[in-house]
């Protein structure tokens, strides 16, 4: 696969805005004169089961799915799905976790148990994890519902697109009432990596 | 400029801009979004009919009275279609006709991964396939022109992975297009025998052209390479191919019926070791065995599933793929579920109480064949679920229709529940038919169908009441209850299955991702709940369980209020805050 190709993994549970993500990324993407391609899921897994969605730009892109192990980028959600397509994830890969849990009916029934720790764990496999409440952090930019978008904002940076490519992907595909709101969880995502942070992910 | 489209989106695009005028689809994932983006556009009048062979029957009028016609529907809907499509190739069109076949290898949400390719042939269709957005809008339009050319209706046969993934795409100029001439033509038309036998001879002359036609055609191409491997391949495979083995020859099929032989043949000559990349069944490589022309295939890549670059890395090349990193531990699984509040949770959790056997049918409550609920028998196809409870009653003798309800959604019991019900009336079936009534097609993303009285583009419509309609066959015994009331559910069951003849019972109230009306807001008393743990079998997100107390607990984000819970909760300690 081509080097000069970035994978993004984006995954999640149905209902939690991750086609969003996609699309926001893939906007800027094309704003900076790359070839994208996106796979989304529609239909039965929307259902609150588990779901991604896959970004790939760069000179020319075929697949529209990311082999196993060669995601840049993968960035979680939620804790489970970040361990469940952690397979997914490059050599020297960044992985982003939100720290939100979300059980699924197994655990909500209490047949089996949640793993505890989850984000230590994938922490001590994967160098390059980053994790972060971007569910609070977007709350208090005046929705929970924009943690994607701190998401992308964060991610965003550290793949290093310009903030104002950002700013006008969200600007054009989320509805005109909530642009200002997720203006600003976009900008709080990407003010949430230093420049230390920064240079370690680029490494 | 180019713009990222889905290709679904970049189909209703093509069509479109080939100056469609009729378009007419029943939803079912992936191909739903095809007539949706189309009926947005300026000047196309567009259609979500009752089912898909409707659909194509529409589309079979709208072509004679000489408009362009686009007819989507998911693979499973052509074989619910199939009946007009043979004969529509015998009759030809006036208006070019096409039908998009939306397939579904790997079964991301169907209940098969059947290959519509195999329509082309024994229909003669000739089908075409695109292999990412760009040239679902380039193939769409082209089949409008290849359609009217060869007087044929064309299948454009996509897959899931193209429907649903975005690339670049330059949209062109809209044809400006007058409507055809209608004439009555009753020797193409009207498929009596004697006009219908020198129809197929015409048949087979247009086969012949085709077959001339497509070794020509642009939308095949050589790209050489290494010519030690040659691989003919169409579709996504195509990308998968150029992602992992970019140096080998590669033929891309863009016609997949009829074939190229002379251009196969010849691709063949020139490489050493042939390989076929195709999903699902065999049906380029059968073709070239037939033939003689040595080709590998099946025998190394699989026949189910969808493909993926690590496939063909590994079947092909044999290398493993990289393993990225490993966690040591168990992931618990996440499926899909009913949403909180959703109004088929407490049909399938007194059927489960009851232990009654219950025929299903397909929509968003399948689910309810899934823990913690677990109460379906049977899902086959879409209406399937009236005809087989007559089925086993005649079967079990009448008996057992004491202790069988057939469970149906509000939108396909209008796509192909009525027949069947007419079939349990006129054959003196006993079957209780529940019809789960959410006004909507919640499964595929919430489509209006007739009995929600709303069009594709939300204009008001004549309601399709579904109680007169079931009186109107001749069910007796109709009622309606309200499937979050479990008292009233368990009552309507009690006495419609004890009841001798059949029974209606209406599950009306809308999905809960639709219904507007404002929510009371639960909690559990931590004191009155004793851990009985009932509210947690309805498998509802809004409720969960604390292993530390022992508790329930109510997850207010989650929670819809729909008070399902209150019900079943023996020691009421499900409450409502603000009320005493
Ligand atoms: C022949 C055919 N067409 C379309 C589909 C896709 N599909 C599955 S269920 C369904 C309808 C679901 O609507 P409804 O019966 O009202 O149930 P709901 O999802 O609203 O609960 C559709 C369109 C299919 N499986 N088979
Ligand atoms: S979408 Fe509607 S019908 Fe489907 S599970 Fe959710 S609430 Fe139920
Ligand atoms: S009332 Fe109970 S069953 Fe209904 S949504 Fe809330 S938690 Fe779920």
């Amino acid at each position: 696969m081509a080097a000069d190709t970035t994978n993004i993994l984006i995954v999640g549970v149905g209902g939690q805005g991750t086609l969003l993500a996609s699309r926001v990324l893939a906007q800027a993407a094309v704003a900076q004169g790359h070839d994208v391609k996106v796979s989304e899921i529609h239909g039965m897994a929307q259902r609150g089961g588990s779901v991604v969605s896959q970004v790939r730009y760069g000179p020319k892109i075929f697949s529209p799915i990311i082999k196993r192990g060669d995601a840049d980028v993968i960035m979680a959600f939620e804790k489970l799905e970040a361990a469940r397509y952690l397979p997914f994830l490059k050599k020297g890969g960044l992985m982003v976790i939100n720290t939100d849990r979300i059980d699924p009916l197994p655990v909500m029934s209490g047949e089996v148990a949640y793993p505890e720790k989850l984000e230590e764990k994938i922490a001590r496999v994967v160098p390059k994890t980053i994790s972060l409440d971007a569910t609070g952090i977007a709350a208090g930019c005046g929705t929970s519902r924009a943690a994607n978008i701190v998401l992308v904002g964060l991610v965003g940076r550290a793949l290093g697109f310009p903030l104002d490519a950002l700013e006008e992907a969200v600007r054009g595909l989320v509805p005109q009432k909530v642009v200002d709101i997720n203006i600003k969880a976009l900008n709080a995502g990407w003010n949430y990596v230093d420049n230390d942070l920064i240079s370690m992910v680029r490494d | 400029m180019k713009s990222l489209m889905i290709g679904n989106m970049a189909i209703a695009r093509g069509a479109y801009e080939a100056g469609v005028t009729v378009a007419a689809a029943y939803p079912g994932t992936p191909s739903t979004e095809i007539v949706e983006n189309i009926s947005r556009f300026e000047g196309v009048y567009a259609e979500w009919s009752p089912n898909e062979k409707v659909a194509l029957e529409v589309g079979f009028g709208a072509s004679l009275g000489g408009a362009r016609t686009l007819v989507a529907m998911k693979h499973v809907g052509v074989n619910v279609a199939a009946d007009p499509l043979y004969t529509l190739s015998y009759t030809g069109v006036n208006g070019g006709l096409v039908l998009v076949s939306a397939d579904d290898p790997g079964m991301h949400s169907s209940q098969n991964e059947q290959d519509n390719r195999g329509y082309g042939r024994f229909a003669k269709l000739l089908v075409i396939e695109p292999s990412d957005s760009q040239e679902a809008l380039d193939f769409t339009r082209e089949a409008f022109d290849l359609s009217e050319q060869y007087d044929t209706p064309v299948m454009l046969r996509v897959t899931t992975r193209l429907c649903h993934s975005q690339s670049l795409v330059q949209p062109g100029e809209k044809l400006d297009r007058p409507l055809k001439e209608y004439k009555k033509n009753e020797a193409k038309y009207v498929m009596l025998p004697g006009f219908a036998r020198l129809r197929h001879l015409e048949v087979e002359k247009r086969m012949a052209a085709l077959r001339e036609y497509v070794e020509e055609s642009p939308l095949n191409r050589i790209e050489w390479g290494d010519r030690n491997i040659g691989i003919i391949t169409s579709g996504i495979p195509y990308q998968y191919v150029k992602e992992v083995m970019p140096e080998v020859s590669a033929l891309k099929l863009g016609t997949v019926n009829p074939l190229p032989e002379k251009l196969i043949r010849s691709f063949a000559s020139q490489v050493k070791k042939l390989y076929v990349v195709e999903e699902l069944e065999p049906v380029i490589e059968e073709q070239l065995k037939a033939w003689g022309i040595e080709v590998t295939g099946k025998s190394v890549l699989p026949r189910t599933g969808e493909y993926s670059p690590e496939l063909l890395e590994e079947l092909l090349l044999g290398v493993p793929a990289p393993s990225g990193y490993q966690l040591d531990e168990s992931i618990p699984a996440r499926p899909p579920l009913l949403c909180p509040g959703c109004p088929h949770r407490g049909v399938f959790y007194v059927l489960k109480r009851k232990r009654l056997t219950v025929t299903g049918d397909i929509g968003c409550y399948t689910l309810g064949a899934l823990k913690p609920l677990g109460a379906m028998d049977t899902t086959l196809c879409m209406g399937a679920s009236i005809g087989a409870a007559l089925g086993l009653e005649k079967a079990r003798g009448p008996e057992s229709a004491r202790k069988t309800v057939a469970v149906i959604g509000d939108s396909t019991f209008v796509h192909s529940g009525i027949t069947p019900l007419i079939d349990t009336v006129y054959n003196r079936g006993n079957t209780t038919v529940m019809i789960l009534d959410n006004g909507t097609t919640a499964m595929t993303g919430h489509q209006d169908h007739p009995a929600t009285g709303r069009t594709i583009t939300e204009e008001e419509t004549s309601r399709l009441d579904l109680e007169a309609l079931a009186r109107a066959v001749g069910v007796k015994r109709v009622r309606k209850v309200d499937p979050l009331r479990i008292g009233e559910l368990e009552k309507a069951l009690d006495e419609e299955l004890s009841h001798d003849g059949p029974s209606v019972i209406l599950a009306t109230r809308p999905c809960a991702l639709i219904d507007k009306s404002p929510k009371p807001s639960l909690y559990i008393d931590e004191d009155k709940c004793k851990g009985c743990k009932i509210c947690i079998k309805l498998g509802c997100t809004g409720v969960y369980w604390v292993q530390e107390e022992k508790k329930a607990r109510i997850n207010p984000d989650l929670c819809q209020g729909c008070g399902l819970c209150i019900d079943v909760c023996k020691f009421d300690a499900v409450l409502e805050r603000g009320a005493n």
